[in-house]
């Protein structure tokens, strides 16, 4: 029978370089799993769903920690605890959408545990997979949230393929907004990836939302220079105003001369089991002056496309807003 | 009446220990040799059980005893079970509890049993299950409560077909009454407002799991639980148990919550004891947040529709209310009646008629939950008098001011009478508390996106009842033991009231000492504290008491001094001659001399008229001082009702449907102020709870029958920066004449009154749309406010 709320053993290795953690994963293989502040990992190994035999708990490597300029731009630890990202000043003085964005995740003690890593590589928080239902994302056969009686008032409205879960996370649709870069760590080499890499839908695979391969741990985030000190604006609408997923949220990052938009990076989390990036919207907005009008264009634009499900409809207007209100208010 | 100790602040005695942490609860303790238990639950919402098969857990190591429905005392359903028997019928239904060295071997071996279950249709929605062919919740029927035998209704499909999807379809009633010439009421009614409406169901989350921990010693049973209770708790937790209750030792000092979900006690908490008895070892039974979901009570839901007919004037001429409740597998709650009352009761009308019938679901067993009927009812009915005072164009103050229950108010189908009432003086002063006529005029302002709300709730529960016995003794060092089996709720109206002893005998506070939270210290039976009881009943309780103690005082000065017992007065702690102050006894002397009287004045002989419990109590402390022990006799008639007003202004962002409350204020009819600070909290507690029903959730797939709001985060509780940082609050202070100290209680009225201020609020900052809905969430503003239909019909429950 089943029983929850009991996490039961696993083999513990708190690795003190990333090497070691490393080697631990090719040993184990399919047998690890990571873990960075344990939000995440914790609530799957109580329940009794996710059953790892080792968990490598990455926390104690000092190489993935802190905030750093580069040449580049900023490259920042995966294992810095949002809190960190929060108060950094370079992150407020040039990335402030970051810092903006994950000071609205979950509430002041996860955000002083919880890493910009673990945040953006979240797991979907769907109920019925989180409730270890043999769904789609689980490796099974089916959706419990697109039925006709499915409970789905937090699900997609975008691009969903058999599942309809959506990208939980507050830090992601920012780092879409800044451009960021993953750094991919393995024992047989390093890659850097995109947003458009690093995240990924149910067509690309259905059980993952990022593209980080099981042997792979993801060690830092670099923001380029490009998105630095641009104009900004960042929102999550969420029931409650602390510990919640967001309903909706929307980062923005624009390039204004003159009142006129030059350029601009804009997401939404929430809608699609990606951040989804609203490039309609931001070749829309090239050239157009800031003000009442293009905002409201700019809103009803985010939304083309969305297929809502019978308790989420409501996304389309609160995108739609939020959208409206990222270019309307954002600033430098 | 001058006092020295009531209606003054104080700081309660176990407030340092809850602090620091020193506080010990039913988790916290330890013995040699105890094992841990666990229990099993049923995954599916409604199954007959055909077989379970322990044969693998039993032989796993650490593995020390399981305990099933077989061990355990049966009461007839659809009673709440300790165990299920032969059927379950929810996600989380305790099926049996496995013993082990640990919790974690107990879990290992919950997942090595095999249970063969024949599933079952399962519903959760009362309207599906009335429906013709509809499931039902339990195999022997779909409708029962206390009162209404377990049967089977089935409305007819034109029932239905009649209503539509938007409107309340109306069959059969389980129970019905009604009083005045209802029609008549309508025919002559200026406006009338009729609304279909739903009330969410929403789970206790007490902070404190409902842990047991047990052991036997001497035939007795130990029990450590989390109860709200003490005293009044005992003949039913020893009932689960199947002991008499001389043979329980209940220890339960502090209580990490309750809400009404732990007055008498709770099924669970004989599991650990039952346990202990089977394997003869301590057991502790810690519940986790999951299991405590499904064991820990929610409040029922209601699917309903009202019609209300008013006059020109404001005045409420007829009522028809319908209100079918969701009431989870149990017969466990009576919400619908209390909410029948509360529309006589808050509103007054001329004539009224109401109609129920309270329908099993296959979810978490319901039961009392702060305010539980009068409190949803107050959520979405206060917006309704918005609505009919907007038609009537007259103000939202006077439209409830005109139908407020005052001293010649009256109650129920039999129009009973009411001790006191001051609810209009509770509209008035909270409307000079709010400003209410220069704040009015914010209402629906705008300023960028945002638009004001002004809100006004108003709640009623009773608060007061009578009969209990108090008990206390002065020990030969001259302190005075108040010794109290109210409970331990977090109210300190243990202590508030142990005051009234200590005033009326002009003890000096450092010099009362409390005797509470185990059955061991001698504890009377007294009033569950539950229903706002406890400040007035425990109020009248110590009077009697200290009236006994009074009389026995100068009882014993006059044998000691000579003269006559009414020639003596009391003095400071001691007991002195009216004219001749160089005749005195001090307290201590007075309790050296009761030891040595014996009889009546050291407790070796009680009055026939006392509880059992308050006898064996007495008996225990017998001969260590000046005991009194006298029962509440003093008359009351009527129904005492605790009142309260709340107002709010809110900001609603009109892009993102969420709202902020920038003020809340309430004031309460609660007669004396016993303690002022203790006061403030309840209200501000009960306001923020009230906020709470508009934000909690309570979440079923309908197909598959599983939850999905467990615990603290998919349960939506209002955190800290949803609420308001300060609740303003007042009091009438207008004595109750059928109470000594004039108290009445207001635990529960200020939730109802917070919750419907804020549905009121909302409801002004949308031009006067009502949901009809509790929750009312953000995506149903935003769905309002962008001119989309609701996601859910105005009938379906458990979607959000």
């Amino acid at each position: 029978m089943i029983v929850k709320d009991m996490m039961p053993q696993f083999d513990l290795f708190q690795p003190a370089t990333l090497k070691d953690a490393l080697g631990l994963l090719d040993s184990y293989g399919k047998d690890a799993w990571k873990m960075a502040g344990g939000y995440d990992s914790l609530v799957w190994f109580k329940e009794r769903i996710k059953r790892p035999k080792a968990v490598v708990d990455l926390s104690g490597i000092p190489e993935m920690h802190g905030i750093k300029e580069t040449p580049d731009g900023v490259e920042i630890g995966a294992l810095t605890s949002l809190t960190e990202v929060e108060r950094n000043p370079i992150i407020k003085a040039k990335y402030r959408l970051l810092s903006d964005a994950v000071a609205k995740v979950a509430s002041p003690q996860i955000r002083n545990a919880g890493t910009i890593g673990g945040n953006a590589s979240q797991d979907a928080r769907c109920l019925y997979y989180r409730y270890g239902l043999p769904c789609y994302r689980a490796g099974g056969n089916t959706c419990f949230a697109d039925t006709p009686e499915g409970i789905n008032r937090e699900h997609a409205l975008f691009e969903s393929d058999r599942c309809v879960a959506v990208s939980p996370s507050d830090g992601a649709p920012a780092l879409v907004a800044l451009d960021a870069k993953f750094v991919l760590q393995s024992s047989g080499g390093q890659r850097v990836i995109g947003t458009d890499e690093f995240f990924i839908g149910p067509k690309v695979d259905i059980t993952h939302l990022t593209s980080t391969k099981p042997e792979e741990i993801l060690t830092a985030i670099r923001l380029p220079k490009t998105w630095a000190n641009a104009n900004f604006y960042f929102e999550k609408v969420a029931d409650r105003n602390t510990w919640d997923f967001p309903l909706v949220n929307v980062a923005a990052a624009m390039r204004v001369q003159n009142g006129v938009v030059q350029d601009s990076r804009i997401a939404c989390g929430g809608v699609s089991a990606v951040p989804r990036r609203l490039t309609q919207v931001e070749q829309i907005l090239k050239g157009q002056p800031v003000n009442e009008q293009t905002a409201k264009i700019a809103g009803q634009s985010a939304s083309r496309g969305a297929r809502p499900l019978n308790y989420n409809g409501f996304k389309i207007p609160l995108m739609e807003n939020l959208v409206m209100r990222a270019v309307r208010d954002a600033k430098a | 009446m001058a006092y020295n100790l009531i209606g003054k602040d104080f700081t309660p005695m176990d407030v340092e220990a809850k602090v620091t942490g020193r506080a010990k609860y039913a988790e916290d303790f330890r013995a040699d040799n105890m094992v841990f238990c666990k229990t099993l639950t049923s995954p599916i919402p409604h199954a007959k059980i055909k077989s379970i098969d322990t044969s693998e857990a039993v032989k796993m190591p650490g593995v020390i005893g399981i305990l099933t429905a077989d061990d355990v005392p049966q009461f007839p359903p659809p009673a709440l079970p300790i165990l299920a028997k032969d059927e379950v019928y929810y996600v989380g239904d305790p099926i049996l509890a496995v013993a082990a060295d640990n919790e974690e071997t107990a879990a290992n071996a919950i997942e090595a049993i095999k249970i063969d279950f024949e599933q079952l249709p399962h519903v959760v929605d009362p309207l599906e299950s009335l429906f013709p062919g509809g499931p039902n919740a339990r195999t022997a029927g779909n409708v029962a409560a206390g009162q209404i035998k377990l049967q089977t209704v089935k409305w007819e499909a034109a029932d239905f077909a009649s209503a539509g999807d938007s409107k309340m379809p109306m069959g059969r009633a389980a129970e019905e009454w009604s009083y005045g010439d209802v029609d008549a009421g309508f025919k002559n009614a200026k406006v009338t407002v009729e609304e279909t409406f739903v009330t969410g169901t929403y789970s206790h989350n007490c902070m404190e799991t409902r842990t047991a921990f047990a052991y036997w010693q001497g035939g007795k049973c130990f029990l450590h639980g989390s109860n709200q209770s003490h005293t009044a708790a005992i003949a039913n937790i020893s009932r689960y148990i199947g002991i008499p209750p001389e043979n329980l030792v209940l220890i339960a000092e502090y209580c990490g919550g309750g809400f009404g979900s732990k007055i008498p006690g709770y099924p669970n908490m004989a599991i650990a004891a039952l346990m202990s008895k089977k394997i003869n070892r301590p057991v502790m039974h810690r519940i986790s947040r999951t299991d405590e979901y499904g064991i820990g009570a929610a409040r029922p839901g209601f699917q309903g529709y009202i019609k209300m007919g008013f006059a020109a004037s404001g005045k409420l001429l007829a009522a028809d209310m319908y209100l079918v409740q969701e009431s989870g597998p149990h017969a466990t709650a009576g919400d619908f009646r209390a909410a029948g009352n509360a529309l006589t009761m808050m509103y007054q009308p001329e004539a009224c008629k109401f109609r129920s019938v309270p329908v099993l679901t296959n979810t978490v067993p319901v039961g009392a939950h702060r305010g539980p009927g009068e409190n949803q009812f107050a959520a979405l009915v206060e917006p309704m008098f918005d609505k009919a005072a907007r038609q009537l164009n007259i103000d939202r103050i006077a439209i409830r001011r005109i139908n407020a229950p005052d001293n010649n108010g009256k109650i129920g189908k039999e129009r009973g009478p009411l001790t006191s009432a001051f609810q209009k003086e509770a509209l008035d002063k909270a409307a000079l508390m709010f400003k209410w006529s220069d704040r009015k005029k914010l209402s629906g302002q705008k300023s960028g996106t945002k638009v004001t709300g002004i809100g006004i709730g108003q709640g009623y529960h009773s608060a007061g009842t009578n009969g209990f016995d108090g008990l206390l003794r002065i020990t030969s060092d001259g302190k005075l033991h108040v010794h109290t089996g109210v409970g331990n709720l977090g109210t300190y109206s243990h202590s508030a009231t142990a005051r009234v002893a200590a005033d009326l005998l002009n003890v000096d506070w450092d010099n009362a000492i409390i005797e509470r939270g185990d059955t061991r210290k001698g504890l009377p039976f007294n009033s569950p504290q539950a229903g706002s009881l406890t400040a007035s009943t425990q109020s009248r309780t110590m009077y009697a008491a200290a009236m006994d103690m009074k009389a026995k005082l100068t009882d014993i000065a006059a044998q000691m001094k000579g003269g006559k017992a009414e020639e003596y007065e009391l003095g400071k702690e001691k007991v002195v001659h009216k004219s001749d102050a160089s005749k005195s006894v001090t307290y201590a002397e007075a309790a050296k001399k009761a030891i040595e009287l014996g009889g009546k004045y050291s407790g070796k002989e009680t009055s026939d008229d006392l509880n059992p419990i308050t006898k064996a109590s007495v008996a225990m402390i017998a001969g260590s001082g000046l005991i009194a022990a006298a029962k509440d006799n003093a008359p009351r008639v009527g129904v005492t009702p605790g009142l309260s007003v709340s107002m709010a202004e809110i900001e609603l962002d009109t892009e993102t449907g969420k709202f902020e409350i920038k003020d809340m204020i309430c004031v309460a009819d609660c007669g004396t102020v016993l303690h002022p600070l203790g006061l403030g909290h309840q209200i501000s507690g009960g306001n923020v709870m009230g906020i709470g029903m508009v934000m909690e959730r309570h979440i079923y797939d309908p197909k598959l029958g599983i939850p999905a709001s467990v615990g603290f985060h998919q349960g939506k509780l209002p955190t800290y920066l949803d609420v308001p940082v300060e609740v303003g609050w007042g009091a009438v202070e207008k004595p109750d004449p059928q109470n000594p100290i004039g108290v009445k209680g207001v635990g529960e009225p200020v939730l109802g009154s917070g919750a419907s201020a804020i549905t009121s609020a909302i409801a002004d900052a949308l031009g006067g749309h009502l949901f009809n809905r509790t929750p009312v969430t953000p995506d149903m503003i935003i769905n309002h406010l962008a001119g989309r239909p609701p996601a859910h019909k105005p009938l379906q429950v458990n979607t959000v």
